[in-house]
């Protein structure tokens, strides 16, 4: 019997993730040094880890509310506040999700009728198109460009805005391209987005990864409040992609419009990733700087490198990833990825993964270690010089 | 602190190559520069960080309180610079609290520790008492776990 006929028409023609191609290839492969990922290299602090033993021992097993504890969102109340300018009431106005993608998700389901219209910039985060695609919108990437150094320009907005248009889905600082919005920038996107009364999703997973400059939430500026929802987790500044852990903060009506989604799909997320959320907020800010910190100087070195090897890359003001031009060797990126991985065992993730004006780029995660990213800087060299002797 | 301290400290065990490579520098330069911090007494040293307990050798370590009599004019200096160049003494710290010095004792066997504090240690003028405490294992030793075996976590090669 041929049981595909039963899968529904849209997840029948949904694309798998590009990214997972690539993993099919690598996975096979010994002693890669991989620049391919997209978590910290980092396990979580050990206090966050004995806080959530500690609450495993205290019988702390039980669902918890659907919004998510209660002092964990106090605590986020807290440090939204202090971090991003912008109050949120623990009460009505956060939701705590299993990640942002959960957050992200519920969003579109609980806003996006079939047929509405959401716009996204790219290069971005490989799930955007497809979450959007799966509630039935339809989905409008807007392009930046390496000129830019991959900022959203309000003018690259205006271009590609539609009749109908209804979120805006933000990820500053970039996940693969590093690129993010100085104040100015962002105060233009603000007037778009009311001019032509967009709402804004905002996925601000790498703003602590901010090397140069303040971050800016759009959330934070005046009248955009009421206007945005602010996304943020624990996955990259704190080193917890593993423990599935976010939330959402908002206008309560949409709040509470998105906890119907979470409390008939998910019911609340682990209690043991709420307690050690709720310890990295109250006392992880000092590990999640000093991590920082080296990822800054990683950044500083591999961008360097790539730029001297010849692959043109502009400084990622954040983030944990470089996103080097690799089109001088007249190779697409996936050519090139391939080639590199399988002549000198370095993987990077060919661009177009994260959408079709990747193409010529390839991201190459620098959370990882100097031996390996000097080693790695050394075999890309020499791959790209043998390539140009061709 | 120095880009060159900010990254021995960080980068493990990066020889003067990989140092260069990171600060773009010469290796010359890398190299003039440890050699400023040593003469600076900056930097130290370099030393392995061995676990004794796969030593064959079994080498015995103590902690030693140690109560001094200050002296006028060069307070606690003088004695417990005397006491650190013992070559059993791996380090000493003036510390605040019941007693003055805390002195790190290496030997090679238990017999050669207590000689070392019955003989040298205690019968020093100044000192006033010793209080030896004998390890019994490490667990951490210089920032390094010991005993747990640092299995790679089963981590993805690619991930969104």
């Amino acid at each position: 019997m041929d049981s595909s006929r039963y899968i529904a028409k849209h997840i029948v023609n949904l694309p798998k993730s590009g990214i997972r191609d690539f993993f099919e290839i690598v996975s096979k492969m010994k002693d890669v040094i991989s620049l391919g990922i997209g978590e910290p290299d980092f396990d979580t602090p050990w206090h966050i880890r004995e806080a959530a033993i500690y609450a495993l021992e205290k019988g702390k097993t039980h669902y918890t509310s659907n919004l998510g504890l209660i002092e964990l969102r106090r605590a986020i109340h807290h440090y939204v506040e202090k971090n991003f300018s912008v109050s949120y009431r623990p009460e009505d106005e956060i939701l705590v999700t299993v990640g942002v993608s959960e957050a992200l998700d519920i969003a579109f389901r609980a806003l996006v009728n079939p047929g509405d219209k959401v716009m996204f910039h790219q290069p971005c985060y490989v799930s955007y198109s497809p979450s959007i695609t799966l509630v039935h919108g339809e989905a409008i990437p807007v392009p930046t460009y390496a000129k830019d150094n991959f900022a959203l320009t309000a003018a690259a907005l205006r271009a590609a805005w539609q009749p109908g248009a209804k979120l805006l889905v933000l990820n500053l600082p970039c996940n693969p391209t590093g690129g993010t919005c100085d104040r100015a920038q962002i105060e233009a996107i603000a007037k778009f987005a009311v001019e032509k009364d967009l709402l804004v999703l905002s996925d601000e997973i790498y703003s602590e990864l901010t090397f140069e400059g303040v971050h800016t939430s759009i959330a934070s500026l005046p009248g955009m409040k009421d206007r945005t929802i602010f996304l943020h987790g624990f996955s990259k500044a704190f080193a917890m992609t593993g423990w599935r852990i976010g939330y959402a903060c908002g206008p309560a009506a949409l709040i509470e419009a998105m906890m119907k989604v979470h409390q008939y799909s998910m019911m609340c997320a682990s209690i043991l990733s709420q307690e050690a959320a709720i310890e990295a907020l109250v006392r992880g800010e000092d590990g999640m700087k000093k991590m920082r910190d080296q990822y800054h100087r990683r950044r500083d070195f591999i961008v360097r490198r790539f730029n001297e090897i010849g692959l043109k890359c502009h400084l990622p003001r954040g983030s944990f990833y470089a996103f080097p031009d690799v089109s001088v060797t007249g190779l697409n990126e996936k050519d090139f990825a391939v080639g590199l991985l399988q002549a000198e065992k370095v993987a990077m993730v060919p661009g177009t993964a994260f959408g079709a004006n990747g193409s010529g780029f390839c991201r190459a995660c620098f959370a990882t270690s100097y031996e390996q990213l000097i080693e790695a800087g050394n075999r890309i060299d020499r791959h790209v010089q043998s390539l140009a002797k061709k | 602190m120095k880009p060159i301290v900010k990254l021995l400290l960080e980068g493990g065990s990066l020889n003067a190559a990989q140092l260069a490579q990171v600060l773009k520098l010469s290796e010359a330069e890398v190299n003039r520069q440890l050699d400023e911090l040593k003469a600076q007494r900056v930097l130290l040293g370099f030393r392995p960080v061995l676990n004794l307990a796969h030593e064959d050798s079994g080498v015995v370590r103590a902690v030693i309180e140690v109560r001094i009599t200050p002296e006028r004019g060069g307070g606690f200096n003088r004695l417990a610079e005397r006491i650190s160049r013992f070559d059993e003494v791996e380090s000493c710290f003036l510390m605040s609290g019941g007693y003055d010095l805390l002195v790190f004792v290496n030997g090679a066997s238990l017999q050669k520790v207590a000689a070392f504090v019955s003989e040298k240690l205690s019968t020093l003028e100044g000192v006033l008492s010793t209080a030896t405490h004998f390890m019994l294992r490490a667990y951490k030793e210089q920032g390094f776990m010991l005993e747990v075996k640092t299995e790679e976590a089963e981590r993805l090669k690619v991930t969104p």
